[in-house]
């Protein structure tokens, strides 16, 4: 499994192909991120900062879904949230580790680049050994980079020149990005069951919790749910 | 305010990829804590639906946002990629506004 086989040229063109293929389909979401962030309130410039500092999709939509940040409150829930959706990039970077074995600055530069796709790719080249997943790693993370960054400047520009948001239904595209990224998590009774939980939490929270507390308070159900067993998953 | 949230948020975020390149495996590999991390997004994602669906300030409504999500439940049971949900959830909901 550990293998340093060398990686024959014919797979490593095969995995570029999909790794950048993969990075250009994830990319265009960028486009609804940098609507949704300038529906929000957020200049280019801030939601271009966002998709290049922060880079994890989920967290970045996270930031700009709370609203409007006018207030302290509202800062902390869009923090919060971020984090708590990057939480998982901490369990990608562990099993990335061993793969990559970097230090220094090519390791802050890998860090960046540990997202859901960088390592799903990586991960499924396992039959090939190490240098297979390295290269699936590295050319898929840098490919969503500037792919994602990309499309987020030109969604962000797009909407600054089209005006009212809600015109153009973007209210709406918010709460759907939120779904589609839910969506493929949804297999199984114990993220239904978390799903439904933190649906009805927010539904009753809502109306009497102060603004963005609902949303956190949510997290209370994979923190239940996680802590049991591990039967179902 | 947008700027500091944009910044904290993201340095928050690298340190979290960066704690598990960099942190001996002990703690993070616990299957609890892996089980929980997974879970993390389903209940944030699902909460944040309803939430920017049903939600302005501290009151539940039903406007033209719900009718976009039940679109976009639709075209996602149809198999439909990422984009064409978000398109199709934002043309519903931009069609009613025009009504």
């Amino acid at each position: 499994m550990n293998q340093e086989v060398e990686l024959p040229d014919n797979e490593r063109r095969r995995i570029t192909r999909d790794g950048l293929s993969l990075a250009f389909t994830v990319g265009l979401y960028g486009t609804a991120f940098g609507a949704a962030a300038s529906s929000s309130g957020l200049s280019p410039w801030q939601a271009l900062a966002l998709s290049a500092l922060l880079f994890s999709g989920a967290s970045q939509f996270a930031v700009v879904g709370v609203g409007v940040i006018t207030s302290w409150p509202l800062a902390v829930t869009a923090i919060t949230g971020a984090l708590l959706l990057g939480t998982r990039n901490a369990l990608y970077g562990l099993r990335m580790a061993p793969i990559l074995q970097v230090r220094g600055l090519k390791r802050v530069a890998a860090a960046q680049i540990t997202i859901d796709e960088s390592t799903g790719v990586a991960i499924s080249q396992e039959h090939l050994g190490l240098p297979a997943m390295r290269h699936g790693f590295w050319v898929t993370g840098l490919g969503v980079y500037v792919f994602w960054n990309s499309f987020t400047l030109l969604g962000a520009l797009g909407a600054d020149a089209l005006g009212d948001p809600a015109q153009f239904g973007l209210d709406a595209a918010v709460p759907a990005a939120f779904l589609g990224l839910l969506w493929p998590r949804l297999k199984g009774r114990t993220p239904w069951a978390v799903g439904m939980a933190a649906a009805i939490t927010v539904l009753i929270l809502l109306p009497h919790a102060p603004v963005g507390v609902p949303v956190i308070s949510s997290a209370v159900a994979a923190v239940i749910a996680g802590w049991k067993n591990g039967g179902a998953k | 305010m947008i700027w500091a949230t944009v910044l904290i948020s993201s340095l928050g975020c690298f340190l979290l990829k960066y704690a598990g390149m960099a942190m001996p495996d002990a703690w993070l590999s616990s299957p609890r804590v892996q089980r929980i991390a997974n879970l993390m997004p389903v209940a944030l994602l699902s909460a944040l639906v309803i939430a920017q669906t049903f939600g302005v300030g501290q009151t539940l409504v039903l406007d033209a946002r719900a009718a976009g999500v039940a679109v976009a439940i639709v075209v996602l049971l149809l198999r439909a990629p990422f984009p064409v949900v978000v398109v199709a959830a934002a043309v519903t909901s931009a069609l009613l506004h025009r009504l």
